[in-house]
């Protein structure tokens, strides 16, 4: 059964099995506005917890997306380059960023679930 | 930017929350960034019909007194005595070397009546520059009070008359005082046809609620002003234009009378005929990314022989554009429409092209 867990950088993380499918929060793309470009990572690029993966940029701004854990990205959702305003419609959805494997399942430990995260934008 | 608590607030603060708006700081002031609809729905939608932005940040300075107009041709390099009553003037405060210190309309109201509008960021020091070369001069400078907002597009003279205006006379950079106690001019930061209206706060709040309760105009925040006048090739002082670039590295010479070029004698005026005897070594230019990837402030320009050839002082997105857009400053004989050039983005270089300003045709109204 999948999981669903949040971070403080407000992006969604649905591990399923040995596979973490990545995206932003709703509540991410509220707060930068009309997304207007999205630079994805490399399939096959091997991610470090905390560096820099993606870029998405809005009307106002750049912000980074960061690697929610170490692993290796297995795809990317390249449909986001063509239309990334997918991800101001369907960002908990069919707007997710990339999948990856999970290096260190106990990075898992350190992040909130939906709750935990729903306290913390509030 | 300062926190929240030193920030100044505007006087519409309320109608603002009441639609909604998201706050940030701005040159000392909090300010509406955007509103529920979002920086790109506000910024089609002034291009579309009217947006009604609160500019009540900027400064508006009257000046008068017998030799008002000396005074004003000292301090900027324009000619006071040959601008008709009722016209405004785009103008720089310039420093000893040309340097542009604020960029601002001066509107003659009168032989010894004028207006100022001054950046809110650069209001202080303005106003310090004006008052130190006053000294000479037998002339008043005073700092208005006002609220002042901004109604821009193609439907703000409809709308102007549904308000009881009467400025259908005016034509872009013409003004008058339609009512006691009120300022209004046909002019604007989006390249569409607009005013800009200056009054006491509760009369500016009573003009802004019967504006919204009409369809065809909405709230626009900071944001979308930036790309708007973004798209329509006009400057930020302090990202566009500073104290380090002259109107010549500007490409905003226009602003300046031919005769006033040779013979003014206005603050700067020996450094900036110095400056057009050398020829300028940089240029403003628009630039316009190949690709979907916003190249924003800061970015650095190279040649394809990786040769450093300027910089980006404004980019991001343009919603009416539909691309990318950028303005900044390359190397004089870089400066041809259509030059390629490499922009480095998060240490990648991607693709720009110089291109010719505005991005957006202007729409302002030069009569009929």
């Amino acid at each position: 059964m999948a999981t669903k867990y949040f971070t403080d950088d407000h992006e969604w993380i649905l591990v399923d099995g040995g596979t973490a499918t990545v995206g932003i929060t709703d509540h991410a793309q509220e707060q930068l506005g009309d997304i207007v470009f999205v630079e994805l990572p490399q399939s096959g690029a091997s991610l470090t917890k905390g560096g820099s993966a993606a870029v998405i940029e809005s009307v106002k701004a750049a912000s980074d997306v960061y690697a929610p854990m170490d692993g290796d990205v297995s795809e990317v959702n390249d449909a986001l380059e063509a239309e990334p305003a997918k991800l101001n419609s369907e960002a908990e959805g069919g707007a997710w960023l990339w999948k990856m494997s999970i290096a260190d399942e106990s990075q898992l430990e350190g992040l909130m679930d939906e709750a935990a995260y729903k306290a913390h934008i509030a | 930017m300062g926190d929240a608590k030193t920030l100044r607030q505007l006087p519409l603060k309320k109608l603002h929350e009441a639609a909604g708006a998201t706050f940030g700081g701005f040159a000392g002031w909090s300010m509406p960034l955007t509103y529920k609809p979002g920086v790109m729905k506000e910024h089609l939608h002034t291009r579309e019909h009217a947006g009604l932005f609160d500019i009540s940040h900027m400064k508006l300075v009257l000046i008068t007194g017998l030799q008002s107009a000396a005074f004003l041709a000292h301090l900027c390099p324009i000619d006071p005595d040959n601008i008709l009553d009722g016209h405004a003037k785009l103008t720089f405060l310039l420093n000893g070397e040309a340097g542009i210190i604020d960029d601002l309309i001066v509107t003659r109201l009168g032989a010894t009546r004028f207006i100022a509008v001054v950046n809110a960021g650069n209001a202080e020091r303005d106003l310090g520059h004006m008052h130190h070369h006053a000294a000479a001069f037998d002339c008043k400078i005073e700092e208005l009070e006002f609220a002042f907002l901004a109604l821009q597009g193609p439907d703000a003279a409809a709308l102007m008359s549904m308000a009881s205006f009467d400025v259908e006379d005016l034509r872009f950079m013409q003004a008058k005082e339609p009512k006691a106690g009120w300022f209004v001019s046909r002019s604007g930061y989006t390249g569409e046809d607009g005013f800009e209206l200056a009054a006491p706060a509760d009369d500016v709040m009573k003009l802004a609620e019967k504006l919204l309760a009409d369809d065809r105009c909405q709230w626009v925040g900071l944001a979308a002003r930036d790309s708007l006048r973004l798209e329509a090739g006009l400057c930020l002082h302090g990202s566009d234009i500073d104290e380090t670039t002259t109107p010549l590295d500007a490409r905003l010479m226009w602003a300046i009378p031919k005769a006033l070029r040779q013979t003014g004698n206005f603050i700067g005026a020996d450094a900036l005929r110095l400056a057009m005897e050398n020829g300028a070594k940089q240029k403003r230019v628009g630039l316009k990314p190949d690709g979907r990837q916003p190249v924003r402030a800061g970015a650095k320009l190279y040649t394809s022989d990786g040769e450093l050839a300027g910089r980006v002082t404004s980019g991001g997105f343009g919603p009416s554009a539909g691309h990318p857009v950028s303005m900044g400053y390359v190397a004089f004989e870089l400066g041809e429409p259509g030059t390629a050039l490499l922009a480095e983005v998060r240490d990648r270089k991607i693709p720009i092209t110089v291109t010719a300003l505005p991005f957006v045709s202007p729409r302002t109204f030069k009569g009929k």
